[in-house]
């Protein structure tokens, strides 16, 4: 094995691991307004939750992208194709 | 172990490579066509049970479109429904044994997201005109024009890699899995994609609204009346 290939498997372990955590926080932030939302206003649950979830899927967008980046890093390498 | 961006080919017809997402789109499809078919061949006002059960569904669908869009749900029905009830249904297609979803592939993904891209350009000429929709890109002021163009094709990627992302993985997780422990350990993690699949189907049909909606509104000079109420079904 190469060290292309050995630095890109580190790199997407990197990716994913490094990647999770800012939309990791992200989203407890969001769920724990939306919590306290909830309990002041009851009545809105439904507009909180609704728009709670739109949110949250543009926020793990972050960390779904990273999840594409080592998925071509791992699959579709196109540096390994460089080097014979 | 496979690879989540290539797909396996079947057959051939002609030149034409036929791979298993296609065979089980084509399937969900003929599916959906002939229950919805069948379900609305004998309509009556007195609905039966069957009736009752797939109006509510609608009824769900419309109320949602009321009350993210702020508009009435009639010619945005069709669409987004379609779009909800196929994502749904291609989500939920594990659950039959061989059968890999469709959408964990980038393709049917990209045919989606395609669709809601011209579908926001078509509903919004549609709702304001040509010079209407082409005026939202300048919406709060002149600068944003590349701003929005460049905003408009990016959200159309991102709605692509988010489905794909999270279904691909849902299936990949699995497959791992799989490989480790076989039997019954698989299961509470096809219950979590079971739930993932529908979040994201829902998502998917949310942001579209979203899109749309967006520039349905922002093509309008600012509204005299107040919108229309929510129905009142949502306020307890």
């Amino acid at each position: 094995m190469n060290w292309l290939a050995l630095a890109s498997i580190v790199s997407a372990a990197m990716a994913v691991s490094f990647g999770a955590i800012g939309p990791a926080l992200g989203e407890g932030r969001a769920v724990a307004a939306a919590m306290d939302a909830i309990a002041r206003q009851p009545e809105a649950a439904n507009t909180i939750s609704r728009t709670l979830f739109v949110g949250l899927a543009m926020i793990e967008t972050m960390a779904i992208y990273c999840l594409v980046i080592a998925l071509l890093l791992l699959f579709a390498n196109p540096l390994l194709k460089l080097t014979p | 172990m496979n690879s989540p961006l290539t797909s396996i080919t079947l057959f051939h017809v002609g030149p034409v490579p036929i791979t298993l997402p296609v065979v089980v789109t084509w399937a969900i499809m003929a599916v959906l066509v002939l229950g919805g078919r069948l379900v609305t061949r004998k309509l009556s006002l007195a609905p039966s049970r069957t009736q009752a059960a797939f109006e509510l569904i609608v009824d769900t669908v419309d109320s949602q479109i009321r009350d993210t869009m702020r508009v009435e749900p009639t010619p945005y029905r069709a669409f987004i429904g379609t779009l909800f009830a196929f994502i749904f249904v291609a989500n939920w297609s594990s659950l039959v044994p061989g059968v890999e979803p469709p959408t964990a592939h980038l393709e049917t993904d990209a045919a989606l997201a395609l669709l809601v891209f011209v579908a926001v350009i078509w509903f919004g000429i549609r709702a304001v005109g040509v010079r209407g929709y082409l005026a939202t890109f300048a919406f709060p002021s002149p600068i944003m024009i590349p701003l929005n163009f460049l905003e408009s094709l990016t959200r159309t990627f991102s709605l692509l890699v988010r489905l794909f992302g999270n279904v691909m993985s849902g299936v990949f997780v699995i497959g791992i899995i799989l490989s480790l422990a076989g039997l019954l350990v698989p299961i509470p993690l096809m219950a979590l994609d079971l739930l993932t699949g529908a979040v994201q189907a829902y998502i998917f049909a949310i942001l579209a609204m979203v899109f749309i909606a967006g520039v349905v509104s922002e093509g309008r000079p600012a509204p005299v009346t107040p919108a229309p109420t929510p129905s009142p079904r949502t306020i307890p």
